[in-house]
């Protein structure tokens, strides 16, 4: 297994008074695709959220290429190279699809044809609708639209939060498939997905979240093959 | 026909002035509210500072630095308003932040009592726009035309920036989804700054063309012009900003047309009464968005 490119370590979150992650570490191997897995209130939203930056978390480290980041704030997440594609795709309605993924790139100075290119080509349907009004695109053409402008950013981590959600079956299967062809292109992707079968197939790290603890780990193969997981996530 | 213009010509003039005027003002409130969801209650009284600042500026300085000075402090004051008392109240229910609004607009009226110790500050003669001009046989002053040109240019200038500037789709980002724009790496409170600074060089620039009608400040000189560009802000849909500059310009030409009929007395209820109408048959004014968003 390659060198983790991050690396989380004791990391407590609290929520409005309520412990969401009571002190996880877990690794994200680079150019791997890592997901954690657990049922709704797991605290997988929550650890993703602290790593973006969105919350403080109250202890623990988050190591990403050899710095602690926990804490910052998220325009230094995102300009380290870590982007998170927000839990219901939350495109920016108002603006048209090519804004959508201009804005996804924010931060950078620099010329995005190709990086526009690169999307178009991953996502064909997005630029046909280059023009429209990101509200007026279809839940699957959103998330394909979330993924686009996160990838806009260049990231070396791609975070996604549920892309599932709300899908049709021929939807999420798309879905996954641009989810590897994303990771085969050399970014790193972290998911996390209530959709435990999917998600343990794609991945080739999987660790169990329980109410805030990390419970199992292991390979993508070694989880669904297990029995427990088999009872809890998969219903066979 | 003709006798109906010549009657009432100077007072749709006045009207359409007064209007590019009140809509400076509005523009501040709708851009306010569109990304923070707040009324700004000391907005008014941002415009009335500008007035003062004018006032003891030119007393010691000459028109050319003056004026830039008066737009310089108002929107450093913007700023420093928004920084200090509403940026701590971020995450805040939204009633604390406009309750914290209405503490700074009576803090801001009450500093000017102070200053001026109560007494009207004559307002300085603007060379140009002061003077007298003949249109279609009435005349008037050069701030009567100047203003309407003005205030289209302004708000093309502003529509332009929004809609083809990164700042300007940052804004419109932010104004849709903080967290979200968050994670495109927008720093948030630099683009709210922003709002407040356009926000505030507008209501210089009318202040400077508002006040140049009348003969002197008042601490609570803001009050009424703030109300009624808030009034248009609402009539046009609150978050709008043609909205705002439909519902500004029509409200002084009406305004000024009730004055021409006679009825002076009952202008400023008009504006009002044009509020409760609002309020009650379309709350989301003109041009107010639609409360549901696909998901």
């Amino acid at each position: 297994m390659s060198d983790a490119i991050l690396k989380i370590k004791d990391l407590k979150v609290n929520y409005g008074g309520i412990e969401a992650v009571k002190g996880i570490s877990f690794d994200v191997p680079a150019g791997e695709i890592v997901t954690l897995i657990g049922a709704n209130g797991a605290g997988k939203s929550s650890t993703l959220r602290s790593i973006a930056g969105l919350v403080k978390p109250r202890e623990g480290t988050i190591e990403f290429d050899g710095e602690d980041i926990c804490g910052k704030d998220p325009t230094a997440i995102v300009t380290r190279g870590i982007t998170l594609v927000p839990e219901g795709r939350r495109i920016f309605p108002d603006l048209t699809v090519l804004e959508n993924l201009r804005i996804g790139a924010y931060l950078r100075h620099d010329d995005l044809t190709d990086d526009l290119n690169w999307v178009y080509e991953l996502f064909p349907r997005l630029k046909e609708r280059s023009w429209q009004a990101g509200g007026t695109l279809s839940g699957g053409e959103q998330q394909m639209l979330a993924v686009g402008r996160a990838l806009m950013s260049r990231p070396k981590v791609i975070m996604m939060d549920e892309p599932s959600l709300g899908l049709a079956p021929l939807i999420v299967k798309g879905i996954f498939d641009i989810i590897k062809e994303i990771n085969k292109q050399g970014v790193t992707v972290l998911l996390i997905e209530q959709n435990a079968n999917m998600a343990l197939k794609t991945a080739n790290v999987g660790y169990v979240m329980e109410t805030g603890r990390i419970t199992m780990s292991g390979t993508g193969e070694e989880l669904l093959a297990n029995d427990d997981v088999k009872a809890a996530y998969l219903g066979t | 026909m003709s006798g109906f213009l010549n009657a009432y010509l100077p007072h749709i003039l006045t009207g359409i002035s007064v209007g590019g005027q009140y809509a400076l003002i509005a523009i501040g409130y709708t851009m306010v509210y569109g990304i923070l969801r707040l009324i700004n209650f000391a907005h008014g009284d941002v415009f009335m500072v500008a007035g003062l600042v004018m006032v003891y500026a030119t007393a010691s300085m000459p028109m050319y630095i003056s004026i830039p000075l008066v737009i310089i402090a108002t929107v450093l004051l913007g700023f420093v308003i928004e920084r200090v008392a509403y940026k701590p109240l971020r995450s805040a229910p939204r009633m604390s932040v406009m309750i914290s609004a209405i503490g700074v607009s009576y803090l801001l009226q009450n500093c000017a009592l102070y200053f001026t110790g109560g007494l009207p500050q004559t307002y300085p003669v603007i060379p140009f726009i002061s003077d007298s001009v003949t249109v279609f046989g009435q005349t008037t002053k050069m701030v009567t035309l100047i203003t309407p040109v003005l205030t289209l240019l302004l708000v093309v200038i502003l529509s332009l920036l929004i809609k083809y500037t990164k700042m300007g789709m940052a804004m419109r980002a932010v104004s849709k989804d903080f967290e979200t724009s968050q994670l495109m790496g927008i720093k948030i409170n630099s683009v709210i700054s922003f709002t407040f600074i356009i926000g505030c060089f507008l209501a210089a620039v009318g202040s400077l063309l508002y006040f140049t009608n009348y003969q002197s400040v008042i601490p609570t000189s803001g009050a009424m012009p703030g109300l009624k560009a808030f009034v248009a802000a609402v009539f046009g849909g609150i978050g709008s900003i043609p909205g705002a500059v439909i519902g500004a310009f029509i409200i002084g030409i009406c305004e000024n047309l009730i004055k021409g009929a006679g009825w002076t007395t009952f202008s400023d209820a008009f504006t009002f009464v044009l509020l409760i109408v609002i309020l009650l048959a379309k709350p989301t004014g003109i041009f107010g968005e639609k409360a549901t968003d696909k998901v």
